[in-house]
């Protein structure tokens, strides 16, 4: 039995044509229901990933019940993925939520290590070591 | 939204807390089609119990599902499940299993382009379902290894045979795994990290 044959592609190729289903103009591209910014129309850059942690133990009295929750859930680092599925909010109204946060200074972000193009070797073997831990 | 009250929302259980000496988190994404174990993947490696994040999007045009005819916009949720392990004490992988489709992967930032590399796991008895998915990383620069998780009745091709039909280089490695156990879906993890540590020392990660 012969396997299906694939065609590889490269970095900046054009993708192939679609299908006809999915071919539906410029209209067609799906939307996310949240799109919330604040006044000034900023949005904090936040990754699935960035670690966001309370900057004080206790919620001030002004915190809104959803801010009071995100708070205590973040006396400990945690990830905005994490907070998603905690407090069971989109992760496009998590992001919003904390982009008031941020700039109410109740939250501090701590940045995700990304791809780059120059690579950190330190950091791959340390999840290597990790990994052989498990 | 449906906001359950600063009261009644569960935390992570206390061994799942993180150290405040956690700096930074990375994160690797284990991609492909339906039903091909990716959240069995996420859930045997994961340290915590896994876990789903959400995003909601208006459902006009994207060919899930059938609401033709009806005048307003059907809301559709894609669910993402992720893991994750604490590498060191400032160090935190995670760990997602994103749907195969393309036209999803816009609502998370930076899914993608800001992970260290990807797991496409592909099922042999529809090998064809992971062909988009490796051209689309491929376009995006992203690094990938090919994880075949073999099901009992799933045919067999040698690794030669599958890298000819998967037209892939010599270098991208191609690993059989039983995704249902925690040493083989690590030696998955490791196998990527090895492959992403090989880019980096011959200097064509991009």
């Amino acid at each position: 039995m012969t396997p299906p044959q694939r065609t590889r592609r490269t970095p900046g190729e054009d993708p192939p044509p679609r299908s006809a289903e999915t071919q539906k103009g410029p209209k067609s591209n799906p939307e996310r229901i949240y799109v919330v910014a604040d006044p000034e129309g900023e949005r904090a850059e936040l990754d699935l990933v960035t670690l966001i942690v309370a900057t004080s133990p206790d919620p001030p009295s002004s915190a809104t019940p959803e801010q009071a929750a995100l708070l205590r859930l973040c006396s400990a680092p945690l990830s905005v993925a994490e907070l998603s599925a905690y407090l069971n909010l989109p992760f496009s109204a998590v992001t919003a939520l904390l982009t008031e946060m941020l700039t109410a200074e109740l939250v501090q972000a701590r940045a995700p290590i990304v791809r780059q193009a120059l690579p950190d070797r330190s950091l791959l073997e340390a999840v290597m070591h990790g990994l052989q831990r498990l | 939204m449906d906001f359950k009250g600063s009261e009644t929302v569960p935390g992570p259980r206390t061994e799942d807390r993180l150290p405040q000496t956690a700096q930074a988190a990375a994160k690797i994404v284990i991609v492909g089609g339906f039903g091909v174990g990716k959240t069995t993947m996420v859930g045997s490696v994961s340290e915590i119990r896994p876990l789903t994040t959400e995003e909601t999007m208006t459902q006009a045009g994207i060919g899930v599902d059938d609401n033709f005819g009806s005048a307003s916009k059907t809301a559709t949720t894609v669910a993402m499940d992720f893991g994750r392990i604490r590498i060191t004490e400032q160090l935190v992988l995670y760990l997602f299993g994103t749907p195969g489709q393309e036209r999803f992967w816009f609502l998370w930032n930076g899914l993608f382009e800001g992970a260290l590399g990807a797991v496409v796991l592909v099922d042999t008895r529809r090998l064809e379902v992971s062909f988009d998915v490796m051209g689309r990383l491929e376009e995006r620069g992203v690094p990938f290894v090919v994880a075949v998780n073999t099901f009992p009745d799933a045919p067999r091709y040698p690794i030669p045979e599958l890298r000819t039909a998967l037209d892939l280089p010599e270098d991208v490695p191609i690993v059989e795994c039983d995704v249902r156990r925690r040493a083989s879906s690590r030696d998955v993890l490791l196998t990527l990290m090895r492959f992403l540590h090989s880019l980096a020392m011959s200097g064509s990660l991009t």
